[in-house]
């Protein structure tokens, strides 16, 4: 395997593995549009980082969290109604970031990689930042898994019962913008929800509890980067596209699995 | 001991007062139980009682480290969350396999502790989120609604548990309630409320009343008035209360 596919398949199986139960908070809390709007908003960090000339990843991270800050205060304001702010805040930085490009001349950047991917972009340290990155979020994750869960679950009885609501969902929402900057290189911005929710949606088939659900998750996206980068060598499609196609793949497959199964279980019983 | 005491307490969004003055305390052992129509701010009260709503005005005043029970009135599960009677107990807390074990049985839901809480019937529902909340032996359990989709019978046997676990517990009990015959026989302390307290105390006292009797009818009290009394204000269109000439006592009539 040449070293550049091997650099892709690694990014991408750590950033499955995060993904994985972080999208199933996604879908648990009816968050789809709200991940979308995170990862138009990236574009804008990417624009805002060659400008400042600093770290792509890092202007991404600001740019996600600022985005996701706004949404909270226009929230608590209540003027507009949450999807009216989403789609506000989504596609103006979607186009502020696209008039920043217009303004900088002197930088070439390939604008389908930035929205769709592209593994020949991934190098040794973003391979290294991704995996960093995963660890933080998975531990993250394993300390905050039940205050998540309960305020996920219901919001009033998490802090009734001694939990802070609002913090976890301030860092959730942190968790969102740093694997949307960590996933942008291999999925590409449009695409990253699909990463998040297609793998989460596959595994709920087969789970009992939350637990099992992230577990799943996370295998099956695994599953959706190496079959997706293997498709992408060789039909020579572009990353993202390819591994949203492999887990929506999965989700059909897993669609059928579970009709079969319910059958033959129905069957079992009798009805 | 008083578990929970709150003084004048007022909750205000966009510019109306959502409930005002609402005075009332729960003691360990004791059940108290809110009643009013609906929008009279109950759940509000409840949630300020938690913690959960910051009050705008008057005072709260909790037990340190009071531990806190709830059945919140909607608990709606995504149906994309996989989620079992018995992970549902460890929501919150971490019991032990014995202690959900136990707690199921007592709820008598011992038999549907693999089964999805989306797929529970109205009374299996409010019976695992009854077990939920007294898993953690609360010092007060506050119960929103607890008996809601359940039908007669079951109602019946939800208030008798709910009573059992006040004598195994010793815990405070916040209750709201539409059940008035069975708030009535079964509850220490009755406040009536429609955005503030109308009357509160014990419930012949409460049932006797001419506020009670004009939010719920002459037919709701007449079983159980035993002495009546007179009322001491009444309200002006916005809520302000004007002293009316007559005896004092902590009811109020509506004019």
């Amino acid at each position: 395997m040449d070293d550049f596919i091997l650099r892709a398949m690694l990014a991408g199986i750590g950033l499955a593995l995060v993904s994985g139960p972080l999208g199933c908070f996604v879908v648990w809390r009816r968050m789809a549009y709200f991940g979308d709007t995170m990862s138009h908003s990236a574009l804008l960090g990417v624009a805002l980082a060659f400008l400042l000339n600093i770290n792509l990843m890092v202007g991404v991270l600001g740019v996600t969290v600022t985005v996701s800050l706004c949404l909270l205060i226009l929230q608590k304001r209540g003027s507009l109604s949450t999807d009216a702010l989403l789609g506000l805040l989504s596609h103006s930085a979607l186009a502020l970031g696209m008039v920043l490009f217009a303004f900088m001349s002197s930088v070439r950047f390939d604008l389908l990689s930035l929205l769709f991917g592209d593994i020949l972009a991934v190098g040794n340290e973003d391979v290294f930042a991704i995996y960093a990155c995963a660890a933080v979020i998975l531990g993250l994750m394993y300390f905050l898994w039940r205050p998540l869960l309960a305020s996920t679950v219901n919001r009033e009885l998490a802090e009734a019962e001694g939990f802070n609501p609002d913090l976890t969902q301030l860092v959730f929402m942190v968790m969102m913008a740093a694997i949307i900057a960590i996933a942008m290189k291999i999925v590409g911005v449009l695409l990253i929800t699909a990463l998040l929710i297609i793998p989460a949606a596959t595994a709920r088939w087969f789970a009992r509890t939350p637990e099992q659900m992230a577990v799943a998750s996370s295998i099956i996206g695994v599953a959706s980067v190496i079959l997706g980068l293997e498709g992408s060598l060789q039909f020579d499609s572009a990353s993202g596209p390819s591994i949203v196609v492999a887990s929506l793949c999965l989700f059909l497959l897993s669609l059928f699995a579970s009709r079969l199964i319910n059958r033959v279980l129905g069957k079992e019983r009798g009805q | 001991m008083q578990l929970i005491e709150m003084d004048g307490v007022g909750i205000k969004r966009q510019g109306r007062w959502l409930i005002q003055n609402v005075t009332l305390s729960v003691k360990a052992g004791e059940i108290v139980t809110l009643i009013g129509p609906n929008g009279a701010g109950k759940s509000t009260t409840a949630k300020t009682a938690l913690g959960v709503l910051k009050a705008d005005a008057g005072k709260i005043k909790r037990k340190p480290n009071l531990k806190v029970g709830y059945v919140p009135q909607k608990l709606a599960v995504d149906w994309t969350m996989p989620l079992t009677v018995g992970r549902l107990m460890s929501l919150t807390a971490k019991p032990s396999k014995t202690e959900i074990d136990k707690v199921l049985e007592k709820t008598g839901i011992s038999h549907l502790i693999d089964a999805n809480v989306q797929q529970l019937s109205g009374g299996e529902y409010q019976r695992a989120l009854l077990a939920r909340a007294i898993l953690r032996t609360p010092d007060l359990l506050v119960l929103d609604e607890p008996v809601q989709g359940v039908d007669y019978s079951g109602e019946i046997g939800l208030y008798n548990l709910i009573l059992q676990i006040r004598e195994e517990l010793n815990c405070g009990i916040l209750l709201i309630s539409h059940d008035l015959h069975v708030v009535m026989a079964q509850t220490d302390t009755v406040v009536c409320l429609n955005g503030h307290v109308c009357c509160s105390g014990a419930p012949e006292h409460v049932a006797a009343s001419d506020a009670y009797k004009q939010l719920f009818g002459d037919a709701a009290s007449q079983s159980l008035a035993i002495y009546h009394h007179h009322h001491d204000h009444s309200h002006k269109a916005d809520g302000t209360i004007v002293p009316s000439k007559g005896d004092s006592g902590d009811c109020c009539n509506h004019g």
